[in-house]
């Protein structure tokens, strides 16, 4: 629960997801930001203009899903890391991208456990891509079953011999 | 124990420097605080309050609240947790003695 | 020794002080206690949240190096480390220590930025070592690289709390539990539904009630509390750890203010003891500022504005020429109301409004 710990519901997510068709037709970034903080680097990090202009840095982000591309770049810059790209063009699977920021940064092809917003294994995940981001907050994108990728919100990969 | 490895930090080399705990040799890296070395050789107690001799250690960090006086070089109330170690330094513990009075 | 401002503290709100006093033009001599320039913000390996102006998106620990270079080389700026301020004289001179040897400063104004030490939390064994300020611990791993240990348990939600708990998760340390005693997180959500997704439990209407061990922590024992934050027997369980971290709030560093006999308030919602002083940071002993957590517990990043606020408003009173002094100055003024305004902060602002009581 939000205010007891911070932890959204699902209908507190479903409030700010974009309409169904849009869901479906190409990817989007979930904000889940819900506490008017002081703060506002979304905004200035989105190169299609897509977060609505702060009237007070207090404000909570809103994104045009017009403009969405989904491409995440604002992931990276977001301080409470609490925005994740989802795709779920896919009838197969879903991708899903989230912050990370620990080591060692798991490479394309690695599996692990996907854990859902309160830290709840619920799917086996295959890493599919790795951005390296300068700030070092990188960005996984998750291959996740079909219907995960608002579940899945951290990774935790499988202990292997080749990670040193 | 050191972080080998950091996601967001790198910890630059440093020279190891050797320097002795009650008399027994052991290493850090020079300029790091002494607490810092005493805490990676898995050393924690530091001293035995006035009072009552309990175990008294690292604190604070930023030598504020006197947790972790220790005997430097035979120079006694040293905070080990903001003074830089120096290679060959001399730490010990600060006991109680016995029979100290409490008052 | 004499120097038109001597700036007590390198942190957040010393550096901020000394970007605007430099800048004017004042013979500037900044001293910190510390190893190294940035106060606590040499630890802070998160991102800062704000705006622009107060560096957001922008780790802490990268941000003394940005405002230092703006400022470092400066004929009129100097800076020195390992340096403590004893205390403050009636004639308005400050003894500073530095390798054993005490030496007296007469500056022409001050600006006390001597920040806040964490308050401590009593339960039965509280003082094995082991037990340690969750800001101390933060600065073992993430300033000297060393580990506090193999598992911890956090005592307190704030954003210190949260904050040092996702931090020791990225160093390798296993957080057991963050225990809260009351009924929901102080920190920001997004710092604790961080530490959520990746499995640590948040424990709120919980304390700890005792620290095991003989010499060093071998675990803790915490229980649920009652309304009147009580512990209720026979619900207590043990978590095997072997570090306490205590995340219960920050006191202000005043000691000097009292020296110096500033008008002194007691404001629990900023910390404890805080100067009475005017928008402009001066207090009631002329000439003497403060900024940052010494003048009420906040953010680093208020520290920072109400410290250029400081800097500024010193240099004038010296007779330095200012371009648009007064508009510089309503816009940090803005800039920290704005960022008081957000509902997180509704603690400080009742301290403020408390504070304008006196």
């Amino acid at each position: 629960m939000l205010e007891k710990d911070g932890v959204p519901e699902d209908f507190d997510i479903e409030k700010i997801l974009p309409p169904h068709n849009r869901r479906k037709s190409h990817p989007y970034v979930v904000v889940e930001c819900f506490q008017e903080i002081p703060c506002d680097p979304c905004y200035e990090s989105c190169p299609f203009s897509a977060f609505e202009p702060f009237k007070h840095i207090k404000d909570l982000p809103r994104l045009d899903y017009q403009k969405c591309t989904g491409c995440g770049i604002c992931i990276s810059y977001c301080p409470g890391l609490a925005i994740f790209a989802v795709d779920e063009t896919n009838d197969k699977y879903d991708l899903v991208s989230i912050p990370y920021e620990f080591v060692p940064l798991p490479k394309p092809g690695d599996k692990g456990t996907g854990l859902n917003r309160t830290g709840e294994q619920v799917c086996e995940c295959t890493v599919h891509r790795v951005k390296k981001v300068k700030n070092k907050t990188h960005i996984l994108t998750l291959k996740v079953p079909k219907g995960m990728g608002n579940i899945v919100r951290h990774f935790v990969p499988f202990k292997t011999e080749h990670h040193s | 124990m050191r972080i080998k490895e950091h996601p967001i930090l790198e910890f630059p080399e440093r020279r190891r420097v050797e320097f002795y705990f009650e008399g027994k040799k052991i290493y850090g890296y020079e300029g790091e605080p002494i607490a810092a070395a005493l805490h990676d050789n898995g050393i924690m107690v530091y001293r035995d309050s006035i009072r009552f001799g309990r175990p008294r250690g690292f604190f604070c960090a930023i030598g504020h609240c006197s947790s972790c006086f220790m005997i430097v070089n035979g120079e006694k109330n040293v905070r080990v947790c903001v003074t830089p170690l120096v290679e060959g330094m001399r730490i010990e513990r600060m006991r109680k003695k016995k029979g100290e009075r409490e008052s | 020794m004499k120097v038109e401002l001597l700036i007590i503290g390198g942190g957040p709100a010393g550096l901020g002080a000394a970007y605007e006093s430099v800048r004017a033009g004042v013979e500037t001599l900044l001293i910190d206690d510390g190893l190294k320039l940035g106060g606590q913000l040499v630890k802070q390996t998160h991102k800062f949240f704000g705006s622009k102006l107060e560096y957001a998106g922008i780790r802490g620990i990268e941000i003394p190096d940005l405002i230092l270079k703006e400022i470092d080389g400066a004929k009129n700026f100097r800076y020195i480390l390992n340096t403590t301020a004893l205390g403050y004289y009636e004639d308005k001179s400050v003894a500073v220590l530095r390798d054993g040897k005490v030496s007296i400063v007469y500056p022409e104004r001050l600006i006390v930025a001597t920040g806040a030490s964490e308050k401590m939390l009593p339960f039965k064994n509280s003082d094995l070592p082991g037990v340690y300020g969750a800001g101390a611990v933060q600065t073992l791993m993430n300033v000297y690289g060393v580990l506090p240990g193999r598992a911890s348990i956090m005592i307190g939600a704030g954003n210190i709390g949260l904050i040092v708990s996702y931090q020791l998760l990225q160093a390798g340390v296993e957080v057991k539990a963050v225990v809260e005693i009351s009924n929901s997180v102080g920190g920001y959500w997004v710092h604790a539904a961080k530490i959520r997704r990746m499995g640590v439990p948040i424990l709120t209407k919980h304390t700890i009630v005792e620290a095991i061990g003989d010499e060093v922590v071998k675990g803790a024992i915490i229980a649920q509390v009652d309304d009147s934050f009580e512990p209720i027997p026979g619900t207590e369980k043990k978590i095997d750890c072997d570090t306490i971290c205590i995340a219960v709030g920050l006191s202000p560093l005043v000691d000097l203010l009292f020296h110096a006999g500033c008008k002194m308030a007691y404001v629990p919602e900023l910390g404890g003891e805080v100067p009475l002083r005017i928008e402009e940071m001066e207090t009631s002993v002329k000439g003497l500022y403060v900024a940052g957590d010494a003048s009420g517990v906040e953010e680093a990043s208020s520290a920072m504005l109400e410290g250029r606020i400081a800097g500024l408003a010193a240099a004038r009173s010296l007779g330095y020429k200012i371009d648009d002094y007064d508009s510089r100055i309503s816009k940090l003024l803005d800039e920290l109301k704005k960022l008081r305004e957000s509902p997180v902060f509704e603690r400080v602002r009742k301290g403020y409004e408390h504070l304008k009581g006196f």
